[in-house]
């Protein structure tokens, strides 16, 4: 008969990706590194977004662009004709990018040479707010068609986002997608949001949030 | 519905308990859910029953999952109510500015082993 015992453990499934992560930070610290968590439902326009982030501060900044995606390298190929390093990271059917995934990917991006790392996380709205990447900032997308309910249905995501961009912003008459409903469900879940909309396709708004990456860059790496 | 990536999850961590505590195999891992967590139970049993197979100190290992009620707090009326039942209108005064108490908890509780 075999000897049966209790380990009491305890703890968070969480808790071992947010050790993971709070260590990447502090590395990334050191470093002078700032690395962005973009997330979003699939086709709200990160990439769009992202190409004009990059046209925007190329010229102030170092940038490198992780690609997570679960197959593919669509989105690297794009990013990679705006001059910024990229690399593709495939999540083998994954629904998110965790700490350590994170981390193998910063290291093949050579990092050393860079000031500032946008993660384009797997385009979904729940897993990805789950789990820590050790990102400095989270930063997510919300487009006009999906509607401005979605504060409201996906919580977690908006609760864990220092920034959101409200994009297509274009298209608001076709559409009923309330803005000021849209800020009021955001800030009802985390009050301390930013809401910024933008139209990545023609430029409007972007610079409002290309000057508060700058911002986030410049603190994080004590420039 | 990322059951299958937090499947994972706890069996990495628990391999290293088992590690650290020179088990030589599980016989029983029991979470502790919370009901509005993004977590589905059922989809967590199938995804569990599918990684143990490839695991070998989880091959006899089985997965027990306590729910813990979600619980919304009113400041409105100081109150406390099922969050499920009720969502994020407080049932009894009607006040929109609540918060959740308890619910969301995704924990490794404890383990079972030899």
């Amino acid at each position: 008969m075999k000897e049966v015992r209790i380990l009491e453990i305890k703890q968070s499934v969480f808790a071992d990706n947010d050790r993971q992560a709070e260590l990447l930070r502090q590395e990334l610290k050191k470093k002078k590194l700032c690395l962005l968590n973009l997330m979003s439902s699939p086709g709200s326009g990160k990439t769009t977004t992202l190409m004009r982030t990059i046209e925007a501060l190329k010229d102030t900044y170092r940038i490198g662009v992780m690609e997570a995606d679960i197959d593919s390298d669509v989105d690297a190929r794009t990013i990679s004709e705006s001059g910024a390093r990229v690399i593709q990271l495939h999540t083998g059917g994954m629904c998110h990018l965790d700490a350590e995934m994170t981390r193998q990917g910063l290291e093949g991006l050579d990092p050393a040479e860079l000031d500032l790392v946008i993660l384009e996380n797997v385009g979904n709205l729940v897993c990805p707010a789950e789990f820590d990447t050790g990102a400095v900032k989270n930063a997510m997308i919300l487009s006009v068609p999906e509607g401005h309910d979605k504060p409201l249905k996906y919580p977690l995501m908006f609760s864990v986002c220092d920034v959101v961009l409200v994009n297509k912003i274009d298209v608001l008459p076709y559409f009923d997608f309330d803005l000021e409903k849209c800020r009021e469900y955001v800030h009802r879940r985390n009050p301390q949001a930013r809401v910024i909309p933008v139209c990545a396709k023609t430029g409007e708004g972007i610079q409002e949030w290309t000057d508060w990456l700058s911002e986030q860059v410049r603190d994080w790496n004590g420039l | 519905m990322h059951e299958l990536g937090v499947v994972f999850h706890i069996m990495d961590s628990l391999e290293k308990v088992a590690a650290e505590n020179k088990v030589e195999g599980i016989s029983r891992v029991v979470l502790e859910l919370g009901e509005v967590s993004t977590v589905i139970e059922s989809y967590l049993h199938n995804c569990w029953q599918w990684a143990a197979k490839k695991r070998e100190l989880f091959a006899e290992a089985e997965l027990v999952v306590e729910t813990i009620p979600a619980l919304t707090y009113c400041e409105g009326c100081g109150r406390s109510y099922a969050t499920v039942e009720h969502g994020k209108i407080c049932p009894c005064c009607h006040s929109p500015d609540t918060w959740l108490l308890q619910g969301k908890e995704f924990n490794i509780k404890e383990i079972e082993v030899y």
